[in-house]
């Protein structure tokens, strides 16, 4: 474990009434814990608006955070998350969803790929050079696309532009938020391959968040379902997708749909059922105030949000 | 199939956009038929022409930049050859179309109910009253649990799925033959999704009217399609009843296209990947088999000179003839000797 979140909070002030005072906070992440080892991916998943997003961007510093501790290599960090001269501005990068608009238009891919490398490790031009073709290979992109501007590259290789950005500083943990759902079938999954090639290879850690659970079970090691802020269950993939314990989950689950027509009317009767479950028993699943139960250990790996009055899980 | 049942019939279709006063086809000779109490489902990646396809048919294209050659008949009359009036008589009366961005296919500045009503005052002769009794039952249908209230209300009011419903519902005020969905669910979150598709389903079942569906999810397709086209760079390059795709897929396209899913059902470490990319609309070979150039590891023998499509078994129609002889670049070379057949 190298690092560490503990009871993340941001929270959101909702201003209104005749001074603009603050009246209420929208409580977009409310008190999430995680915990990272080297090599392994992690999955955010959750349907929009669930606040997987803004974990992500308060973990590298882009919210403020309301309260909880971010501690790397045993250091408090959370206030350092800007900080130039600290090692975890570096050893932390991330892809963004939409690669174009990540990028500035006006750049050159060299100069784009150099900001990051001018910014945290101190190389002589020349080295910079040499760098940014590393870089480049390591995305298997042809050299002579430094000189080129983003828009000449295709969404797939303008992702993987992306990704060489985010490796520039040899960082430990990508953050990557919803890298492929942008792309094409075919684009994605040479993504996908690329980013377990340089996983294996330079033994990165990544945070993966997406809303589409069969991505995520294809890259990541550990999952964690998040519902309005807070998470309903964590585990083991394995454990999310076959044991699941959570209404949540399973509601969850039993929507995707399956790449085989065969035995889509059972599905269908499945879905139905988990969605009445769902309705009848939302209000034992969260508290009064719709509010996700605090997590219960279910094995090591596996905790599960749970009402602390009904142990039964149905 | 009886000839009845037929609903909607495209016959070499031709659907060109013009650049620098050259026309380029994005649609290629297309040739389908919708029947009754049916989906079917076009498939394909981004600038495929699926959308396009979409769009010639129910005439949405700016007619000074495109050329549409071919048939689209609908009642025995061509859809292709009729005046923007013409049109406008057909159009949300006989065939209707859901958006893939509800929000941006709602008027921001009109109530919903208003917007509901727009086609039944263009289309029927009800009167104000009854309009508005319309309008509710339509909300109910689609399954909004307080619809006199949504009536009222503006899209910016409803959530991505109520909205969704919402345009549905205009979609069907005027029950339709044929509803054309171009992308439904792909803005919205799987829970979602599936209400969205059951409920297109249900409605179906209800109206029996045809739906063209068109998307890029296999996932979708295989749980609500009953036939199912592939298109690539333009053409239709295979066409089949839903079982018989997924479960016997033929082209080397469609193929590599399930094994580049990351499915939830298996446990594989990596995905195919098709190698090369989509060619752009001005770069299309327009002659041979389009797919050729990425899957080069298959010998030139294996396809056509003139792709055309070929029955394989009652109902699934491939193009070229190139699947006979295609195996993945990871597997060693299945059949070494290619008769040119």
């Amino acid at each position: 474990m190298f690092m560490q979140i503990d009871n993340l909070k941001v929270h959101y002030p909702v201003r209104g009434g005749f001074f603009n005072t603050v009246v209420d906070h929208i409580h977009a992440v409310d008190g999430i814990s995680m915990e990272f080892d080297k090599g392994n991916s992690y999955g955010l998943v959750g349907e929009s608006g669930c606040g997987k997003s803004t974990t992500g961007k308060s973990i590298i510093g882009l919210e403020k955070i309301t309260s909880g501790k971010i501690i790397y290599e045993g250091e408090d960090v959370t206030n350092k998350r800007r900080d130039r001269k600290s090692a975890y501005n570096r050893d932390i990068q991330m892809i963004f969803q939409d690669s174009h608009s990540s990028m500035n238009p006006r750049k050159r891919v060299q100069d784009i790929l150099a900001e990051p490398i001018r910014n945290f490790l101190n190389l002589s031009p020349q080295e910079e050079r040499k760098r940014i073709n590393e870089l480049l290979a390591i995305v298997g992109m042809p050299e002579d696309s430094k000189v080129k501007y983003p828009h000449e590259f295709s969404g797939g290789q303008k992702q993987r532009l992306g990704i060489a950005r985010a490796m520039a500083t040899n960082p430990k943990l990508i953050i990557a938020d919803e890298p492929v759902s942008a792309l094409d079938l075919s684009v994605q999954a040479q993504v996908l391959n690329f980013m377990k090639d340089i996983q294996n290879e330079y033994g990165l850690t990544y945070l993966f968040i997406s809303h589409d659970l069969g991505v995520v079970k294809h890259m990541c090691d550990h999952i964690s379902i998040m519902y309005k802020g807070r998470f309903v269950e964590t585990g083991e993939t394995k454990e999310i997708f076959e044991q699941p314990k959570h209404i949540y989950t399973k509601r969850l689950l039993s929507a995707i749909p399956d790449v085989s027509p065969n035995g889509r009317e059972e599905r269908k009767r499945e879905r139905i059922n988990v969605e009445t479950h769902y309705q009848k028993e939302h209000k034992l699943s969260f508290d009064e105030n719709g509010r996700v139960f605090d997590l219960v250990k279910v094995s090591n790996t596996h905790f599960v949000a749970e009402s602390p009055k009904v142990k039964e899980v149905i | 199939m009886k000839t009845t049942d037929e609903l909607l019939r495209i016959k070499n279709l031709h659907t060109g956009f013009r650049i620098k006063d050259t026309y380029f086809d994005a649609v290629d000779n297309v040739s389908l038929t919708l029947r009754k109490n049916e989906i079917l489902a076009i498939v394909g990646e981004s600038g495929c022409g699926k959308s396009t396809l979409a769009t010639s048919i129910i005439g949405l294209l700016d007619r000074n930049n495109t050329r549409i050659e071919g048939e689209i008949l609908y009642k025995d009359t061509n859809l292709a050859n009729m005046t923007e009036d013409e049109l406008n008589n057909i159009r949300g009366l006989d065939i209707s179309m859901i958006f893939q961005d509800p929000l941006s296919a709602l008027n921001p500045l009109m109530r919903i109910g208003d917007q509901i009503e727009e086609s039944l005052v263009y289309h029927t002769e009800l009167s104000k009253n009854e309009r508005k009794e319309r309008v509710i039952e339509l909300l109910q249908q689609v399954g909004i649990s307080n619809p006199k209230r949504v009536a009222k209300q503006f899209p910016h009011q409803l959530s991505g799925g109520m909205r969704q419903r919402v345009i549905i519902a205009i979609a069907i005020s005027c029950k339709p033959q044929i509803i054309i969905a171009d992308e439904p669910t792909t803005a919205l979150d799987v829970t979602i999704q599936a209400q969205i598709l059951d409920l297109l389903i249900d409605l179906q079942n209800e109206t029996g009217a045809g739906i063209i569906l068109i998307t890029h999810d296999l996932g979708v397709v295989a749980e609500v399609a009953d036939r199912v086209a592939v298109m690539y760079a333009g053409e239709i390059i295979e066409e089949a009843p839903v079982d018989e795709l997924f479960n016997n897929p033929k082209h080397p396209y469609t193929r590599s296209l399930f094994n580049s899913i990351p499915q939830l059902s298996q446990d594989s470490t990596r995905l195919n990947v098709i190698e090369g990319i989509v060619p752009s609309l001005m770069n299309l070979p327009r002659s041979g088999c389009r797919f050729s150039s990425r899957i080069s590891w298959i010998p030139e023998e294996a396809h056509e000179d003139n792709p055309t499509l070929h029955e394989v078994s009652p109902g699934h129609f491939v193009r070229c003839t190139c699947w006979k002889h295609f195996h993945f670049k990871s597997e060693l070379g299945g059949n070494q000797h290619v008769h040119a057949d």
